[in-house]
């Protein structure tokens, strides 16, 4: 396990690729959330709503290039071949797998840190300047208070939940197109049926098991009676959505020709 | 070289050439073929999920207007039987709004189309024909006919300092509404036509009060007007004014604020009325429980993801696989080579879209109506609009994957830039709290505003409205939005055009 995980560790770190998709993913995260919180408006139904989710938003374009990581650490391989050379050198294929899903999970939770403080301090920044003020009902954000706390760190866990998503479902399709497709697919076709497939139960369903909308859950900090499913649990069903993504990928690694 | 020879190589070369030959290519790659199928199945899938998923069995029947449209004819009508021509005459000294802002705390408010007025209409059935001249609550006098015309008159609100005098005159189908300030210098506001009106209308005062809008929520609100000097002439049955709720129970009408009714008080000529609801066209946030053809539509997502990674595929593969080298020996007019792929790949993903589209339209319609569901309607040039717009978006997106893959080589990255570019803006502008110029920025200048080709929805200024993106009025007509996407696929062709020409295969 250590040989291999000193492999996938050395191959990440020699090629630019990875390095750009995590500063994107930060850039993304980031952007995004400057963007939304710059235009939020305080009219006198309230302030748009939670001011630690609004500052979080940028994770849902931020997932995207974590995605395309996750994706590329195991079909590039497959793409080029290289998966041969891999499992040559490590023939334990299920150890292959677990120290690429270990090398992501540091690499994506150093990068989810970075761009998860970093949205939450361009949120504290400019919040304030748009009426979202203690005047109004609305504290400071700050980690000392527990809900925020756990949204910034459910966040990252977040990120490398739809990281190993990612890695699993590129295990088993083994194309990069199709499992970028499918993984996109899965985090933002939910939302968008969720809205229109008819019937509130039918919405609250769809809401409580999409990877996206069930896990962005953990970033709520008000009206949390009214959530379609708990914070920790809506993460429980995005970690249930990598398990399963995992499982897949690494029974039909086992089982495939390279 | 002599010119036969370029002739004869130009001619083996040709477009139509290049064209088939990246047909063949197309054709035989199976996966690209299945992702194409899968693009139409998935807009029929989804169509049947949506149109099964939702039943309204047992709820009351829209009321649809003289022309077709849905509408909201639920209002408070004092009323008497006009057999044949006569006339009616009121003033307004007051009309008043009040909103909840809680329970049981009804707050004086503006409801700037809250009416109260004058009106011969056919029946008290809802959606038959009428005439009105009315005060409102923030437009001035109007005269309004059969629910979509509407005359502006004398502006500026009503008050007993300064009332409104208001007259309506029947003769035959001709109503002539008239307006003054003083009861005796009298302006005509307008003279309408109205069909069917048959040989007993009734006619009488009303008040409606439509719900309030503020932000991206409605509440409902009530209104009460003093009308005074009521006189009538003509044929107008005797008795005793009979006051009415019109359409209690409409799905257009979401009802009175808590701890109100509608009423009637009064005698001689001076009356006191109170009512809730409107008479007027419904939109999407009087008529909740209607569905749209973009909402049957909702598989183009899915289409969309599935038909841009095979966008992206169509030209990433060559450079994996190193066929791009076999392509270009093959047919070294790189340009040809793009155009060719472009051509084979919209064409096919057009037809494939047009195909599922139409019978993803057929299937959630008849499957939604079975369940009771009410679809806003649409003509059958509107339906082939958006059936021809759906597959034209695909089309576009599809090729705006393969220029983007062309740029990038890569297919994971085409794939997500593309899919992040066209559907993420749509998400964003489903966010509840997402300002509505936001949202129309975003549907105006990013890709998303291609979805613009799906809305069916019409807009009516004479009726309050959330009209965002997300309720489905966006901000651009349906083609314009669609060259919004097409303008960005061909930005995109010409780069990968430019890149393909200068870099090495």
């Amino acid at each position: 396990m250590r040989s291999a995980l000193h492999a996938e560790w050395t191959k990440v770190r020699t090629v630019a690729g990875p390095l750009w998709l995590l500063l994107g993913a930060i850039a993304a995260t980031v952007a995004l959330s400057a963007g939304a919180t710059s235009v939020v408006t305080c009219t006198s139904a309230g302030c748009g709503g939670d001011p630690t989710r609004l500052s979080l938003i940028g994770v849902i374009l931020g997932q995207a290039p974590v995605a395309v990581l996750a994706v590329l650490i195991i079909s590039g391989e497959f793409g080029s071949g290289m998966i041969r050379t891999t499992l040559t050198a490590a023939p334990r294929r299920i150890t292959v797998l677990a120290a690429k899903a270990v090398t992501l999970t540091g690499l994506v939770s150093a990068a989810g840190t970075v761009a998860v403080l970093g949205s939450l301090l361009t949120g504290w920044l400019i919040l304030p300047g748009h009426g979202v003020t203690a005047a109004r009902g609305h504290s400071a954000l700050s980690l000392a208070d527990g809900p925020t706390l756990r949204a910034a760190v459910g966040s990252v866990l977040y990120l490398i939940l739809i990281a190993l998503l990612s890695l699993g479902v590129a295990t088993a399709v083994r194309d990069s197109a199709a499992g970028i497709g499918i993984v996109l697919g899965l985090l933002y076709l939910f939302p968008i049926l969720s809205q229109t497939i008819g019937g509130p139960h039918w919405q609250r369903l769809l809401q409580q098991i999409g990877p996206m909308n069930a896990g962005l859950t953990v970033q709520a900090t008000t009206d949390l009676h009214d959530l379609p499913i708990g914070p920790w649990a809506g993460l429980g069903v995005t970690a249930g959505w990598a398990a399963a993504a995992l499982l897949a990928g690494g029974l039909l690694l086992r089982t495939g020709d390279a | 070289m002599t010119a036969a020879v370029t002739r004869s190589r130009s001619g083996r070369n040709g477009l139509a050439q290049v064209v088939r030959a990246e047909w063949t290519k197309f054709r035989t790659v199976r996966g690209w073929v299945i992702g194409t199928v899968a693009a139409a199945l998935m807009l029929v899938l989804f169509a049947a999920l949506t149109g099964a998923g939702s039943v309204q069995h047992g709820a009351p029947r829209v009321p649809v207007g003289p022309g077709g449209e849905p509408v909201t004819d639920s209002f408070y009508f004092v009323h008497r039987p006009l057999a044949g021509d006569g006339s009616i005459t009121v003033s307004v000294s007051a009309l008043r709004s009040s909103i909840p802002r809680g329970l049981a705390d009804l707050r004086p408010g503006v409801v700037p189309w809250s009416k109260a007025g004058l009106i011969i209409k056919q029946s008290t059935r809802q959606g038959s024909p009428y005439a009105a001249i009315m005060v409102t609550g923030g437009h001035g006098v109007r005269m309004q006919d059969d629910y979509v015309g509407d005359t502006a008159g004398l502006p500026g609100p009503v008050s007993a300092a300064s009332p409104r005098w208001l007259r309506l005159d029947r003769s035959g189908d001709a109503i002539t509404g008239r307006a003054s300030a003083d009861g005796t210098h009298w302006t005509t506001v307008g003279t309408v036509h109205v069909s069917g009106l048959g040989p007993t209308a009734q006619g009488g005062l009303f008040v409606a009060s439509p719900p309030s809008v503020h932000g991206m929520g409605t509440s409902g609100s009530v209104s009460t007007a003093v009308f005074d000097d009521l006189r009538v002439q003509g044929s107008w049955a005797g008795g005793d004014w009979a006051g009415d709720q019109v359409g209690p129970e409409s799905p257009s009408f979401s009802g009175y604020p808590p701890n109100t009714s509608g009423s009637v008080t009064g005698s001689a000529g001076r009356f006191t009325v109170t009512g809730a609801g409107d008479i007027a066209p419904a939109v999407r946030v009087t008529l909740p429980t209607g569905g749209t053809l973009g909402e049957i539509l909702t598989g183009t997502f899915a289409a969309l993801i599935a038909v841009i990674v095979v966008g992206a595929l169509f030209i990433t593969t060559e450079y994996r696989k190193k066929l791009i080298h076999v392509t270009l020996a093959a047919s070294p007019k790189r340009i040809r080579v793009l155009v060719a792929k472009a051509t084979v790949l919209g064409a096919v993903t057009f037809v494939a879209g047009l195909a599922g589209a139409a019978v993803a339209v057929r299937l959630g319609e008849r499957l939604a109506r079975a369940n009771g569901v009410y679809i806003f309607p649409v003509t059958s040039s509107t339906e082939l609009r958006v059936e021809l717009g759906v597959a034209a978006l695909l089309a576009t997106a599809s090729i705006i994957a393969l220029s983007v893959g062309a740029v990038l080589r890569h297919s994971a990255g085409a794939v997500t830039t593309v899919i992040v570019a066209i559907v993420l803006p749509y998400i964003l502008v489903a966010i509840p709290f997402m300002p509505a110029s936001v949202a129309n920025w975003l549907t105006r200048v990013t890709p998303a505003a291609a979805f613009a080709v799906q809305q069916t929805l019409v807009r009516y200024h004479q009726v309050s409205g959330v009209y965002t993106p997300y309720e489905g009025y966006y901000p651009l007509g349906p083609w314009a939005g669609l060259a919004v996407l097409a303008g960005y696929a061909v930005v995109s062709l010409a780069v990968a055009a430019v890149l393909l020409r200068r870099r090495d295969a």
